[in-house]
């Protein structure tokens, strides 16, 4: 046993290379995809109706689809529309996209939440429009949804292990060419289930650091 | 795509829903059980239960279903992709499971516990009676969501092999060289199912909040 986690060490360039795309892509992924979430929540909590009802509609459905699903119809059904992507771009596209209807109604749950007074303040001193949004709105709606948004995050770290099918050498992808090169699948898988537990821990301890922030603040 | 493709996408759909149902059915009792352990304290239990739900719950189903379907051939236990399948999904939903039962049980007033121990309830009665009736209902919504979170993993079988819906689609895609039309009619299987459960959800939740406005 020790042996096959001594191969799997000796691995260690492949692992490393698959762990920091794993790390590179759910970053971006989360980034990209709050900001969407952002704008898409801005929509979903807008009065005109011809802007909330396709936003909710593409939420909703969103919500309802299976990741693994969503990625194959970006990698595979795209291109005979004649979008070609290659399995990074395919893969960190799919990510974004998913998360960020997520987000959106993680934000929107928050927003409803969100006392009047400080708006109609923030009125009062003449923000309107997205300086009023980026001013008022988002910064106590970030820290009341940060432990939520932190559960997203580790939700888009577990579905980019989905992209290994897409063949992007992400850490699944990595452990698997290495299990089936020196067949030592326990070694290999449960290096990657280990990494991937101390990734979660990593975003679970900033989740914190941001709720002390938030109590700081209050 | 002809009919008869569309027809195995949905042969397909029946292998999703039947492993979806044990799951299900797997995970629930499972998830209870582990949160009793939780919530009685039980010594060396206790804090396994919380190691394991903590690595449940930050491992991708997919390199758990990889890591079953490998691992365990090699250690003696032959297993077929269906179960290797079925068990990733039960081992996953479990953790969760435990997670929303747990938080039904520390919702339970204390109080409830000491009435029915002053009328001489036993610790299996005042769980059936008292306890159980009342967790299910906090639970119920939190549960419903693990459901719906479980149908929208399932497609994992298909990596090692299960032909449910997502690898139906993928091999007709395959045979076709228009992978986009299986795919549509994968969506169109997959969404009401997942719709259908969130719908149920958001129900039970209005009904109870109408009803703690009420009380």
């Amino acid at each position: 046993m020790m042996k096959d986690f001594a191969t799997v060490w000796s691995e260690r360039g492949l692992l490393l290379s698959g762990l920091g795309n794993t790390v590179l892509l759910s970053l971006l992924a989360a980034l990209a995809g709050l900001a969407l979430g952002a704008l898409l929540s801005t929509l979903l909590m807008s009065p005109k109706r011809a802007l909330a009802v396709p936003a909710k509609v593409f939420v909703d459905a969103a919500r309802c689809t299976p990741f693994l699903l969503f990625a194959y119809i970006v990698y595979y059904g795209l291109p005979s529309l004649g979008l070609q992507f290659d399995a990074w771009s395919a893969g960190l596209l799919a990510l974004t996209i998913y998360h960020s209807a997520y987000m959106a109604e993680i934000l929107r749950a928050a927003w409803v939440t969100q006392p009047r007074a400080p708006i109609e303040a923030g009125l009062a001193f003449g923000y309107s429009g997205f300086g009023l949004f980026r001013r008022v709105v988002l910064p106590p709606l970030a820290l009341s949804s940060a432990p939520v948004l932190g559960n997203q995050v580790i939700q888009i770290i577990k579905d980019s292990a989905f992209l290994t099918i897409i063949t992007l050498p992400e850490l699944t992808n990595a452990v698997n060419s290495i299990q089936s090169r020196h067949f030592i699948p326990f070694a290999a898988f449960v290096t990657a289930v280990l990494l991937y537990w101390a990734l979660c821990l990593v975003v679970e301890a900033g989740v914190s650091a941001v709720g002390r922030l938030a109590d700081a603040r209050r | 795509m002809s009919l008869a493709d569309v027809l195995t996408i949905f042969h397909g759909a029946l292998t999703t829903l039947l492993l979806s149902v044990a799951g299900i059915a797997l995970g629930l009792p499972l998830g209870l059980g582990l949160a009793l352990l939780r919530w009685g304290k039980v010594p060396l239990l206790n804090p396994a239960v919380a190691g394991y739900v903590s690595l449940l719950r930050a491992t991708p189903l997919v390199t758990l279903v990889l890591l079953l379907f490998f691992a365990l051939p090699s250690a003696g236990i032959s297993l077929g992709p269906v179960t290797a399948g079925l068990l990733a999904l039960t081992l996953n939903t479990a953790a969760f499971n435990c997670e929303v039962w747990r938080a039904a049980l520390l919702d339970l007033p204390k109080d409830q516990i000491e009435a029915a121990q002053s009328v001489g309830m036993g610790r299996a009665l005042r769980f059936r009676r008292i306890v159980l009736p009342q967790i299910a209902r906090t639970a119920l919504p939190g549960l419903i969501n693990e459901m719906s979170l479980l149908i929208k993993l399932t497609p994992v079988l298909a990596v090692v092999g299960v032909v449910d819906i997502t690898r139906a689609a993928v091999r007709i895609g395959a045979q076709t060289y228009e992978p986009l039309p299986p795919f549509l009619v994968a969506l169109a299987i997959y969404v009401p199912i997942v719709f259908a459960l969130v719908s149920v959800q958001r129900w039970v939740e209005r009904r109870m909040a109408r009803r703690e406005a009420a009380a």
